[in-house]
This record gives structure tokens, sequence and C-alpha cells, in this order.
């Protein structure tokens, strides 16, 4: 699929999440079920991406202490506990990398 | 001033602090969305068109992995579907309103929009200029968000790709993550996603990220219905 219908379709399809129940006010209502299972979207597609991306390194699953994205990962985890800061995350992130990329 | 542009003006200001940290998210964005291999037009038309924060940066991301269009398409959908919360939400405040207003804002109704509006209509209740609020929130935070994808793609263009900055979506994601891993149902969500996103890592068309996440939903959904059915809350 080109990266404009892409663009396109995603748009079009946030637009009609966002304009259903506006415009469908008193003949569509959400069930409770739908209500819980959409708090639960975020964390698990957050992690869908960010495990293979710390575990799997060159399309190989590599649980060694020589997995530097995996160390600097979890140093990430631990200052975003404790700052609660996209920036400083970040930074913390990716200077955990380089200094285990230059340590090994 | 009219009562319109009194409640406009009411909107932007509840939206201030909200625009200090869109900026910086936006010009992450931008930075990011380029290193992952957007062109700069297709960055920022994704805000133009997505306009929603987390859907973009993922998307991005997708992008960067040459994940299957229709794969990111339906990501992006997975991702925004808790906007329907917030469309449910404020539908009976604007019942009354022509079509067009509601497409209108409802192509504005993200998160930080969503927020104090809804404050808003609880605390003055239902007048009948109100939808101009939204307008004004929702339009500010429009225009933070543009300025904020251009400048981002401006810098982005001059910083070289490194395999650090390469992290550096990983690690936005991370920064997301966090704050959201409250109580035991939601932890279970995401490392049960985590795990299985592992396992179904060779699926074809990268649909281990939608099976994943549909698996992590499921379980804390589960767990939450557990939790309520056993009298604990």
């Amino acid at each position: 699929m080109n990266i404009w219908l892409v663009m396109l379709l995603g748009g079009l399809i946030t637009f009609a999440i966002r304009f259903s129940l506006i415009y469908l006010f008193g003949r569509l209502h959400i069930p409770e079920t739908m209500r819980q299972a959409l708090r639960y979207v975020p964390p698990a597609v957050l992690s869908a991406i960010i495990f293979p991306e710390l575990f799997f390194h060159e399309e190989i699953l590599d649980l060694s202490l020589d997995n530097t994205r995996l160390l600097a990962g979890l140093v990430a985890i631990l200052v975003a506990w404790i700052s609660r800061n996209t920036l400083i995350t970040i930074l913390a992130g990716m200077l955990a990398l380089f200094v285990l990329q230059w340590l090994s | 001033m009219s009562e319109q542009s009194k409640q406009f003006w009411a909107g932007v200001r509840a939206e201030i602090p909200l625009l200090i940290g869109g900026f910086p998210f936006g010009l992450i964005y931008g930075a990011l969305a380029l290193n992952a291999g957007l062109s700069k037009a297709a960055a920022q038309v994704m805000s133009f068109t997505v306009f929603a924060g987390s859907a973009q940066f993922i998307a991005a991301q997708l992008v960067h992995e040459n994940t299957p269009g229709f794969v990111i398409v339906l990501t992006i959908a997975v991702v925004n579907l808790r906007h329907m919360l917030y469309s449910a939400s404020l539908a009976p405040y604007l019942a009354a309103l022509p079509v067009l207003w509601k497409v209108l804002l409802s192509y504005l109704l993200t998160d930080e929009a969503y927020a104090p509006t809804i404050l808003h209509y609880e605390k003055e209740g239902l007048t009948p200029q109100a939808h101009w609020f939204l307008l004004g929130a929702g339009g500010v935070l429009w225009l933070d968000w543009q300025l904020g994808t251009a400048l981002g793609i401006f810098l982005g263009a001059a910083i070289p790709e490194s395999s650090l900055l390469d992290f550096a979506l990983p690690l936005t994601f991370i920064a997301m993550l966090v704050p959201v891993l409250r109580g035991r149902p939601a932890i279970a969500a995401a490392l049960s996603a985590g795990v299985v996103a592992l396992i179904a890592y060779s699926l074809p068309y990268k649909l281990g990220l939608i099976v994943a996440a549909l698996v992590g939903i499921l379980v804390g959904t589960l767990l939450e219905g557990k939790k309520q059915a056993g009298g604990i809350s």
C-alpha cells in the first residue's frame, strides 16, 4: 500500500472513530466490556512494539548481557518510572545505550 | 465581546498548559518520523490527517520496520479506538449542532482537547455557544501540533542518522507505557502482549503486533472482570 494511501485511510478511520457516536447519538451505545477493553489498548500495543525492539537483535532473540538495547531499555523503564518525563526518559536511554556500546 | 468569542478564548486559555506539553511532543514526532524513513511531506501530512500523537509515533515506527500498509492502518485504528469513548461522552452536548460543526469538532477531538472540554461542560452545563470552547481548545492544539511537527522535521533533517537516534522511538514508547501501568490487569496486559509479540515475531505481514495487542487487551479485560466478580476492588 502506498504511503499516501496509508495516511489518508489512517486519517479517515481516526476521523470516523471520533465522529461515530457524536453522529449516532442515542442510536448506539458502547457495551461495558468494550469500555473495559479500551483501557488496555495503550499498555498492550505499546509493549507489543517495545518487546521485539529490545529483545531481538538482527532478527534473533538475544537474552544475553551483550544485548545493549535491552539493558538500556531497562534503564529507561526505571528512569521513566521515577521521572514520568518523556524527554528525560529518551535522553537517559540514549545515554545508557551510548555508555553500554562504548563498554562492550 | 460576544458570547461566541468569550467561549472560544476560554477554550484557548484552558488549553495553554496542554500546549506546553504538546509542542515538544510534536517536535520529537517530526524529528523521529524523518529518522524512521518518512519523507518530510509524509511526516507533516500525517499530522494533518491522523492528528493523534501516539498513533503517529507508532505508525512512524511501523514504517521504519517496513510494515505493510494495511497493518499500519489497522494498528492506527486499534490505537485510536479509545477516542470512541470521547465521542460518546461529548455526544449529548453536541447533539443539537448542524452536521458540519459535528464534522469539524470530531476532527479536532484529541485527548488534549477532550480533557478541558468535558470539564467545562460538567462545570457550566450545556450553554448555547459552548461548542466554541471546544473549537478554541481543539483549534489551538491543532496549530501547536502542526508547528511542533514542522519544527521537528526541520531539526530532524539536520541530525545525521545513527544507531543511537534509531533507539529514540522505542524509548518514546517506554516513556508512554510506564505511566499507564497502573494496577495488575494493566501490567498483565503489557507483559502478555510483550511475550506474545516475541513469539509471534515471525508471522507474515508483521501481524504479530496485532495478535500480541489483542491478546494483551483480552488478558487485561478478563483479569479486570475476574477481579470485579471476586468482589475485590
